[in-house]
């Protein structure tokens, strides 16, 4: 006797085990494990017109005015903290390399290489929040890319995400438009990020109520926009932190800056991690804020605008553009004293005593 | 913040500068030594110097753990990990100072050497729990503050019968320094270091108490005043010597007197004597071979001495040749009299280990003080 032709499901596949299953070389080996893979995990959730059409890239339609570019790679560890994941991370990240030119960002395309053995749990959930994150955002995932290595050459996941933005006219943002005058204007609460991120590194074990500020900025750089439209440069201050950016728009203006240390907003908590780690606020790494430079007759009128989004009821103004051919950046410390704020050199490793 | 910003208040430190220049007398100078890196990355970190009167002169000296370190010690470290294939431990701003050819424990690293940062001595005992098929080895710097918790992962070793783990002992001794530095021909016969009086360590008092300060000021006429890590209590530290010079006095006076008693720490300098003894002689970068002036590990526990366990040989290598390190730990020139500092020697690339902690004087000076230009810092020096 034949078969039940009932219980021969014809060109069934088994669905991706979510639960259990890792990330195995097949994954990233373009064939059928592959397309199921992107079409049950990565499709499911950025689900798009762009992605359904299923091709190898994304057929745009040009937008008007100046478009933007912008890339980042994602390596973060650990790959999960308090405030957000690498996934999230990624979506941000990028949106906010593209906005800090006064851009509206348009669209992501997003990289993954994965590690063999990753759990697919894990990879749903960071897939799940990037999407939740660039759903947010307005900002579509329009094309991507899956690579798996081999066990040990990576480091679980990373991320690389690129975004296109396009630039209204009349603004006109740029690092080497700093001026003598300008003010120097900080969206909200430094070293959030980075704090938290140091909270979970295994071989330290403080608890902190600190969670990553990380934040798509693109909404709150629009308001800041309208209420100056004359901004002459915008930047999230990431990896070196405050210091760092400010150092790089200097030498860009080739000007230098002064600021106060008693207007820069740091939490208590953060002050107190960095404290107890030897580590200066001013060089952690923040995800959610930017570092505005106008022009003085507008920025009270930016402050306003900063203080009504929720991303920016903390802004303050902390500073301003001087002349200076060295480029240095100098602040007022709380004591009256003045010193210099330099460059990160290498990394920022904790003092011994 | 609690229990910072009291020691940061900006109206107090004003009110305090205002009582120095007071009472400094114009006719005279006030060559003041703090001994600590804490101290210099303070009074850096929060321009001191320029609220005090010039009058006041700070003399940078060798206490910054990782600026003492000689390069030799740094090679037989970085020797551990790249030929016997150890797991070396070590504190983070360790993993900068430079080595012999260009080398670092973080080049090492890169070139595949298994070198971890820790916080802790006892995070280094637990990487060796975890890794029972390695050695591991803790290479242990530092003051008389971070040698106690050195002692506890020992003891703890030895209780356990932790076979895998031992450490590389490095531990100095801060009383051997400062009478090295007064016992120098340039302070006591030459006079070309003009030296009136210390600002005393913080955290390494609250071990040792302030007695051992007592043997200075009696017999080298030095006024000490042990004094806390906050800007403020530097300050405070600074009117102290003051009126201890102006009134020619030459006392051990406690500014820390919330953490550091006379006698210190009993139990931890117990626990300490346990474990370790004096060596009889020491090298240190800048002070060069100084007689008892660091411990090892005493013989009950030589199954977890590394230099024991794995024979390592101590080549003394010296410093590089433009590198003024030496002389400007002992207080003899100021960073920017250094033809290196700040053109090949800088905190991204450093020549010479006081380049490399924030707490280095040349690090400082470079951090902090660039936009003064050179004219302004010499002059402030």
């Amino acid at each position: 006797m034949s078969a039940n032709p009932k219980l021969v499901k014809r060109g069934y596949i088994r669905p991706l085990d979510l639960k259990q299953g890792k990330v195995e070389m097949s994954h990233g080996g373009g064939g059928r494990a592959m397309a199921q893979l992107i079409d049950e995990l990565f499709q499911q959730a950025f689900d798009n017109p762009w992605l359904r059409q299923a091709n190898d890239q994304a057929l745009l339609s040009r937008p008007e005015g100046r478009i933007v570019m912008a890339t980042d790679s994602h390596v973060v560890s650990p790959l999960f903290f308090p405030g957000g994941d690498i996934g999230s991370l990624s979506v941000h990240g990028t949106i906010n390399d593209v906005a800090t030119s006064g851009a509206r960002p348009l669209w992501l395309s997003a990289g993954f290489i994965l590690e063999e053995g990753f759990p697919l749990a894990d990879l749903k959930r960071i897939v799940d929040s990037m999407a939740a994150a660039a759903r947010e955002a307005g900002v579509p995932i329009v094309t991507g890319d899956t690579k798996v290595v081999e066990r040990g050459k990576g480091d679980g996941v990373f991320i690389n995400t690129t975004g296109v933005g396009v630039v209204p006219d009349g603004i006109e943002i740029s690092g080497d438009r700093a001026r003598p005058g300008d003010r120097i204007l900080v969206s909200g609460y430094l070293g959030d990020h980075g704090v938290a991120i140091m909270s979970l590194r295994e071989n330290l074990s403080f608890s902190t109520n600190i969670v990553s500020d990380s934040a798509a900025l693109h909404d709150l750089i629009a308001a800041m926009l309208r209420a100056a439209p004359d901004i002459h440069c915008l930047r999230d201050p990431t990896r070196g932190g405050l210091a760092s950016t400010l150092n790089e728009i200097a030498r860009q203006s080739g000007v230098g800056m002064a600021i106060r240390e008693e207007d820069i907003p740091v939490r208590e908590e953060v002050e107190a991690a960095c404290e107890l780690l030897g580590l200066d606020p001013l060089y952690v790494a923040n995800e959610g804020k930017v570092i505005a430079i106008c022009p003085a007759a507008s920025a009270d009128a930016l402050l306003a605008a900063m203080h009504i989004h929720p991303l920016g009821q903390d802004a303050a103004i902390i500073g301003e553009v001087i002349e200076d051919s060295h480029g240095f950046v100098q602040m007022e410390t709380s004591f009256g004293g003045r010193r210099n704020v330099d460059w990160l050199s290498g990394e920022q490793l904790p003092r011994i005593c | 913040m609690k229990y910072v910003d009291e020691f940061r208040d900006g109206k107090v430190a004003r009110s305090l500068a205002q009582t120095i220049a007071a009472e400094v007398r114009p006719d005279r100078r006030y060559h003041l030594m703090e001994f600590c890196g804490g101290h210099t990355h303070a009074i850096s970190r929060y321009g001191l110097r320029d609220l005090l009167p010039p009058e006041i002169h700070f003399i940078h000296g060798p206490g910054c753990p990782v600026c003492v370190l000689p390069i030799g010690r740094i090679d037989s470290a970085i020797e551990l990990a790249r030929d016997h294939g150890v797991i070396l431990c070590s504190y983070g701003d360790t993993l900068r100072v430079p080595a012999s050819e260009r080398m670092s424990l973080l080049r090492a690293k890169a070139e595949g050497a298994d070198i971890r940062m820790v916080y802790s001595s006892a995070d280094a005992l637990k990487i060796a729990r975890d890794n029972p098929e390695r050695e591991v080895v803790f290479f242990a710097i530092g003051f008389e503050t971070t040698t106690p918790p050195t002692a506890v992962a020992l003891r703890q070793a030895r209780t356990e019968g932790l076979k895998n783990f031992s450490v590389f002992a490095n531990h100095v001794l801060t009383p051997s320094a400062i009478q090295n530095i007064l016992e120098s021909p340039e302070v006591r016969e030459l006079g070309t270091i003009p030296l009136d009086g210390f600002i005393g360590p913080s955290h390494v008092s609250t071990i040792i108490g302030s007695r051992p300060y007592e043997f200075f000021a009696e017999e080298f006429q030095k006024p000490v005043v042990i004094a806390g890590f906050e800007p403020l209590d530097v300050l405070q530290s600074v009117l102290m010597l003051v009126r201890q010079l102006n009134e020619g006095r030459a006392e051990v006076e406690n500014q820390f007197s919330r953490a550091v008693t006379r006698e210190g720490n009993l139990k931890a300098q117990a626990l300490v004597a346990e474990v370790f003894e004096l060596r009889d002689r020491f090298e240190w970068r800048g002070l060069g071979e100084v007689p008892y002036s660091a411990l090892r590990i005493r013989e009950a526990y030589r199954d977890f001495d590394a230099e024991v366990r794995f024979d390592l040989p101590y080549r003394s290598v010296p410093d590089h040749k433009a590198c003024e390190c030496g002389t400007i730990l002992r207080g003899l020139k100021q960073p920017q009299d250094c033809k290196v500092f700040g053109t090949v020697c800088t905190p991204d690339n450093p020549l010479g280990s006081c380049m490399v902690s924030a707490e280095g004087a040349c690090a400082a000076y470079y951090t902090y003080g660039q936009f003064k230009g050179s004219a302004e810092v010499a002059e402030a020096s």
